[in-house]
């Protein structure tokens, strides 16, 4: 972490618009792979800066506050889908959430329905791949004897567009925690589950 | 080699099913609104209404039992809506917790008006259950001043007052719900016909609500005024005088 660029400093993007506000981040913090661990809440204060997302604010208080806070992420473009959390209730991507749209008192939790791996971490990987080996989402071929020299049928482009819209699920987790259903039940497939398997199935 | 078990479809097909059974419940229910409401136009109008669906049009004479069969079917939609819904409700105290606290977290309008589906659903087991079973077993009770009876003298309109709520708010939810779920009237932008869709489904049930009160006062004032001639057989204007 230390090695990385610091972000950008609050009080210098406190602009012509005002006093920067501060932001108070109440973070649910646990981790289960110890033993003493035991889930609280911690509060952390910074100040807001423009433009600030909370992949900003995140890197902030790890770097300023507290080293041991475990959060992920990868991007910063809501593309890898690894910074899913909960964002005051809602489960949404941190690095697509600009701390200006939210109140001065943020809760963070880390999304439900998968195993946590600490703090604001989890591991959403398991989850899909046991959704994907449950449901078989991957193309199932008839053919026993496939030719790879063959030239592949030509796809109508309306399909190869339709495959496309629902192959850019990132599995970032975010509508399976928003799910009541899934939360109730832990074998409920969720929306990324029904995306992967139509894609297998408008593929195959 | 190893034979590969195949997933099983048929928790899809059952999910099919439920969506089936609750749309033509949800339609159903909009057009027998527009069918009992035909007494705010008069107690001929209703009249009329009821000895339709009698056959009396067609056959001259009442045929309670085209009534009964219709109400069976209907039950019989009713009952299989209700056993494949039982697979969403929350199975334990544990799952409705879980569900409240996400629904209070979510703050979100839909997965509010789902937790009111479920809450409506649960409800109309049992009210829905009465009123089906007394219109399939007496369907020669059905007309201006029989209909009104049951409401008034017979003590309905307590059970009709909040079964209209639980059903206006069930079937609007529901249909509202299937078509997200299956994307009709889906356009481009999918948070704008979501937006359009949630506005015409509360306008839809203002609407029937307003039309299910002002149709139930109706039938509780012609209870009142019929209470001391209980049980007597409406003669329409046009038949009076005519008929023995």
């Amino acid at each position: 972490m230390s090695d990385t660029a610091p972000a950008p400093s609050a009080t210098a993007a406190a602009t012509a618009a005002g006093p920067a506000r501060k932001l108070r981040f109440h973070v649910l913090r646990h981790d289960p792979h110890d033993p003493a661990s035991v889930p609280h809440t911690d509060v952390f204060e910074i100040d807001e800066a423009a433009g600030m997302t909370l992949f900003i604010a995140l890197n902030e208080i790890r770097e300023t506050l507290d080293a041991s806070l475990a959060f992920d992420f990868v991007c910063r473009a809501g593309i890898c889908g690894s910074c899913g959390m909960v964002i005051n209730g809602r489960p949404t991507l941190a690095c697509r959430t600009l701390t200006k749209d939210l109140p001065t008192d943020i809760m963070l939790a880390p999304l439900p329905a998968f195993e946590l791996i600490a703090d604001l971490s989890v591991n959403t990987g398991k989850w899909m791949r046991g959704m994907s080996e449950r449901l078989e989402t991957w193309v199932h071929s008839l053919d026993e004897d496939v030719d790879l020299r063959r030239i592949e049928a030509p796809m109508d482009p309306d399909l190869a567009d339709r495959i496309y819209e629902l192959d850019r699920c990132i599995e970032c987790g975010c509508c399976v925690a928003a799910c009541g259903t899934a939360r109730m039940r832990e074998d409920f497939v969720g929306a990324a589950s029904s995306s992967a398997t139509t894609t297998a199935c408008s593929v195959a | 080699m190893a034979t590969r078990l195949e997933a099983p479809r048929w928790p899809a097909r059952l999910d099919l099913l439920q969506s089936g059974t609750g749309l033509a419940l949800g339609l159903f229910m909009w057009v027998h609104m527009f069918f009992v409401s035909s007494i705010l136009l008069g107690k001929d109008a209703m009249w009329t209404v009821a000895r339709f669906f009698e056959g009396y049009y067609f056959f001259g004479r009442p045929l309670y039992w085209l009534v009964s069969m219709l109400v069976a079917v209907i039950f019989t939609l009713f009952v299989v809506h209700a056993a494949l819904a039982l697979r969403k409700f929350p199975a334990s105290y544990r799952q409705y917790r879980i569900y409240r606290e996400h629904m209070q977290g979510m703050k979100h309008e839909d997965t509010t008006l789902w937790y009111w589906q479920v809450v409506t659903g649960f409800a109309l087991f049992f009210m829905a259950s009465v009123h089906l079973y007394i219109m399939m077993t007496r369907p020669d009770r059905i007309g201006p001043f029989e209909s009104a009876d049951r409401v008034w003298s017979d003590l309905m309109w307590p059970l009709y007052l909040v079964m209209l709520f639980a059903v206006e708010f069930h079937g609007g939810i529901g249909l509202y719900r299937l078509a997200l779920k299956w994307g009709w009237f889906a356009g481009p932008d999918a948070l704008a016909t979501r937006r359009k869709l949630r506005t015409f489904k509360w306008a839809l049930t203002a609407f029937f609500l307003v039309l299910g009160i002002a149709t139930l006062l109706a039938y509780i004032k012609i209870g009142i005024e019929h209470a001391p001639n209980y049980g007597e057989h409406y003669v329409p204007t046009f038949l009076q005088g005519s008929a023995p």
